[in-house]
């Protein structure tokens, strides 16, 4: 198996599906001359051309209600929001019409559409630009919400994306598009709604996803000197939400620890912690820990910004927690 | 036709009872049998059972009265009659001290004089009562549902039957979690619980302050009887040594392989071979009253057990006449009773001997102060493995210490020695307690 970054295993997923499908596009802004603010469709224009590397005005509204009118006329476009803090410009379009429309029209129309975009702080960009705010578009009946933590999933999941009728907010994170991992050869997709076991343990098991699957395996290392095992279920889908992986790991373990880069109320790990409560109360022998960001529109500053977000150090501190 | 039912005598020493809860309400059918109050004598809270069937016409006394023995509590009609509470026989309210006055003149000069001091105890104790009362539901809640415990450790115990009011909890809390009854479970299988010592002894601090405790009634009237025993009894003890061996490996060849319920311990042992020595021994199965010692027809075996703040005697009845499972049956049951609080009038009563045995703490010898009226009690220690000598040359051997304290009124040494020489035939021959 080759050894990828992130952003060379979504390049090739998108280069691979647009080689493969000439229905599938992509718009957005700095995506075609530039190659995309984070390098990812460098070289996409020079081959697949104009029509179909489509640099956009800067107006995320009009991305978004570009690509469902696109979708609904039977294309298969892959519109990139430059970060997903200007998704919220574009909210209307996303949650009312995109993970409506085939729920409101009775079947009649399909909206194969995929948003890329990424999230996540970490890179000094202040409050209004390093936000993680997943929970929210999950929280929609009708919009799937992937976001993978390692590069083949990256892949794999994209490529089930591009191919789904179903319109799919694809969520990346900035600060790991240099992260490397082993990527399968040649042509592959990764079921949508499944989640994974990154690493086998018995006494506790980590939830988590994105970003913080890189952190949660670095936690578990550290604590494995510990003689701690640490079982890591990466969520990889926030929509639909597949917990059978974690009730199975948690009915063995009976602690966890969930941990996100969001802010803690009303978040990922407060959902997974109520369906485990809800669904596996009887497997419970300690109170389930959180992982978060800290509650502050996150710091410019470098040091605040690191002390703000969840750390490394945060998950191994959780884990010894929860097994007192 | 209207039927009285009395605050029953529980003990041969009782003279009142505290009706603690009206488990049938006013009106409310009751069969013959059924609870109808729980009562709370010096001993035990104890369930009182209706004499009669019909319908619970009217309690004649509320909830935490303290009642002299015999006295009307309640009244029981057939369905649909109705009753005139002025033809009852005694139209008493429960008032303790109008009562008990009026039993006094029925007795000689000398004890109602002590009856006198008695009574004026009598009457400052339901203010006592009261407040031990208000420590009761504290305790019920500890070891009901106030229990701290994980589901997951819940659900263990649930599912293997593990009393979690008998864990202590290593989690955040004292919580008990699930390793902590694996650690129950280990420790089951081991034969001797190990004494709880805090090993930190940095951590483990004293308060500094006093800590002044009202007594208990179960307190109050262990602390009553031992002082009237230590005072009253020109006791004398003795001590003998017994070979255990024989009685260790009997027990051991029993046990092997049998369920845990069907499983002999040493006491079963003890209090059969005191019952069948008993039998050559009259003297000795006796209680003595005023100018006269009555020797009973019955071999009763005391056990003194252990309970939370004090301890209760358990008594086998006729232990001379059942068998070693029988008898461990009846101990294992009665002491149930006791850790569960539901122990009956008939397990605690009518003793006529009492054994009291440390054996499971490491003792060694002691002396048991002689429970009274009785004549005796006999006190016994652990087996200990120690050297030993043997014709003339030194081996390991099994040896366990028991100590008689008797009343010198009704026995003297040479009979209390004779006794003791006459329980080793049971004690170093231990198959004799099998037919």
């Amino acid at each position: 198996m080759a050894i990828i970054t992130m952003r060379e295993a979504i390049s090739q997923a998108l280069w691979e599906e647009m080689e493969r499908d000439p229905k599938v596009f992509i718009l957005g802004e700095e995506v075609g001359v530039w190659g995309g603010t984070y390098a990812v469709t460098k070289g996409f224009l020079d081959h697949f051309g104009p029509e179909r590397v489509r640099d956009t005005p800067i107006s995320e509204a009009a991305i978004i209600g570009a690509a469902i009118g696109s979708a609904l006329n039977g294309l298969r476009p892959i519109a990139e929001l430059m970060t997903i803090n200007f998704a919220f410009v574009a909210m209307d379009h996303i949650v009312n019409e995109a993970a409506k429309l085939h729920y409101m029209f009775n079947g009649q129309f399909l909206l194969p559409l995929v948003i890329r975009t990424p999230g996540g702080g970490g890179r000094q960009l202040a409050a209004t630009h390093s936000q993680t705010p997943d929970a929210i578009f999950a929280h929609f009946p009708g919009l799937t919400v992937v976001a993978p933590g390692t590069p083949a999933d990256a892949k794999g999941l994209l490529k089930s994306a591009i191919r789904s009728e179903n319109p799919v907010l694809f969520i990346e994170n900035a600060t790991v598009y240099q992260q490397r991992g082993e990527v399968p050869e040649g042509d592959f997709t990764i079921p949508i709604g499944k989640s994974k076991v990154q690493r086998e343990g018995k006494d506790v098991t980590l939830v988590t996803y994105s970003k913080m699957v890189s952190y949660s395996l670095q936690a578990a290392a550290q604590l494995e000197k510990e003689g701690i095992d640490v079982e890591i279920v990466d969520l990889r889908t926030l929509r639909p939400l597949d917990m059978d992986p974690v009730l199975t790991s948690f009915k063995k373990t009976n602690h966890a620890v969930i941990a996100e880069e969001g802010w803690k109320s009303y978040g990922v790990g407060a959902e997974i912690a109520a369906r485990i409560y809800e669904e596996a109360f009887d497997y419970l022998d300690a109170p389930i820990k959180r992982v978060a960001q800290k509650e502050v529109p996150l710091p410019y500053n470098r040091r605040l910004e690191q002390l703000a977000l969840p750390q490394v150090e945060d998950i191994v501190n959780a884990v010894r927690e929860v097994l007192k | 036709m209207a039927n009285t039912v009395e605050m029953p005598k529980l003990g041969f020493d009782m003279a009142e009872g505290k009706l603690v809860k009206w488990i049938k309400a006013e009106n409310e059918k009751i069969e013959k049998g059924d609870v109808l109050a729980e009562i709370e004598t010096d001993k035990a809270t104890v369930e009182v059972e209706s004499p009669f069937g019909g319908v619970v016409a009217k309690h004649l006394v509320g909830e935490n009265s303290v009642i002299p023995v015999g006295s009307p509590i309640a009244v029981i009609t057939a369905e649909g009659e109705t009753f005139d509470q002025n033809a009852l026989p005694s139209n008493n309210t429960g008032s303790p001290k109008a009562v008990a006055s009026d039993q006094a003149p029925l007795k000689d000069e000398e004890t109602s004089q002590i009856d006198a001091k008695q009574e004026k105890a009598s009457q400052v104790e339901p203010q006592v009562t009261a407040e031990v009362e208000n420590e009761r539901p504290v305790e019920d809640q500890k070891s009901n549902g106030m229990v701290k415990a994980s589901p997951l450790a819940k659900r263990i115990a649930r599912e293997k039957g593990i009393d979690l009011s008998k864990v202590s909890g290593s989690g955040p809390g004292e919580r008990i979690v699930k390793r902590d009854l694996e650690k129950a479970q280990a420790a089951d299988i081991t034969p001797r619980a190990q004494p709880k010592v805090k090993t930190d002894i940095s951590l483990t601090k004293v308060s500094g302050k006093d800590e002044v405790i009202e007594i208990s009634r179960l307190r109050a009237a262990i602390g009553k009887r031992m002082l009237e025993s230590h005072q009253s009894i020109p006791y004398f003890t003795l001590t003998h040594s017994y070979n255990a061996e024989a009685l260790i490996n009997l027990r051991k060849e029993l046990n092997e392989g049998a369920a845990d319920e069907l499983k002999i311990s040493v006491n079963d042992f003890f209090i059969r071979a005191a019952a069948l020595t008993l039998i050559d021994f009259p003297n000795l199965n006796a209680s003595i009253t005023g100018s006269q010692i009555t020797r009973h027809g019955s071999i009763n075996i005391g056990v003194a057990v252990a309970v939370e703040n004090g301890l209760l005697t358990i008594v086998v009845k006729n232990a001379d006449q059942k068998t070693l499972p029988e008898v461990s049956k009846e101990m294992k049951d009665m002491a149930a009773r006791v850790r569960d609080g539901k122990v009956r009038n008939d397990d605690i009563e009518g003793s006529t001997f009492t054994i009291s045995n440390l054996g499971m703490f490491e003792v060694e010898d002691f002396t048991a102060i002689i429970n009274p009226p009785e004549a005796a009690i006999l006190a016994f220690g652990s087996a200990i493995q120690m050297p030993v000598a043997i014709n003339g040359s030194l081996s390991v051997g099994w040896r366990v210490k028991a100590t008689l304290s008797a009343d010198h009124r009704i026995t003297d040494g040479a009979e209390a020695a004779r006794f003791m020489q006459h329980l080793a035939l049971f004690l170093e021959q231990p198959w004799r307690l099998l037919y």
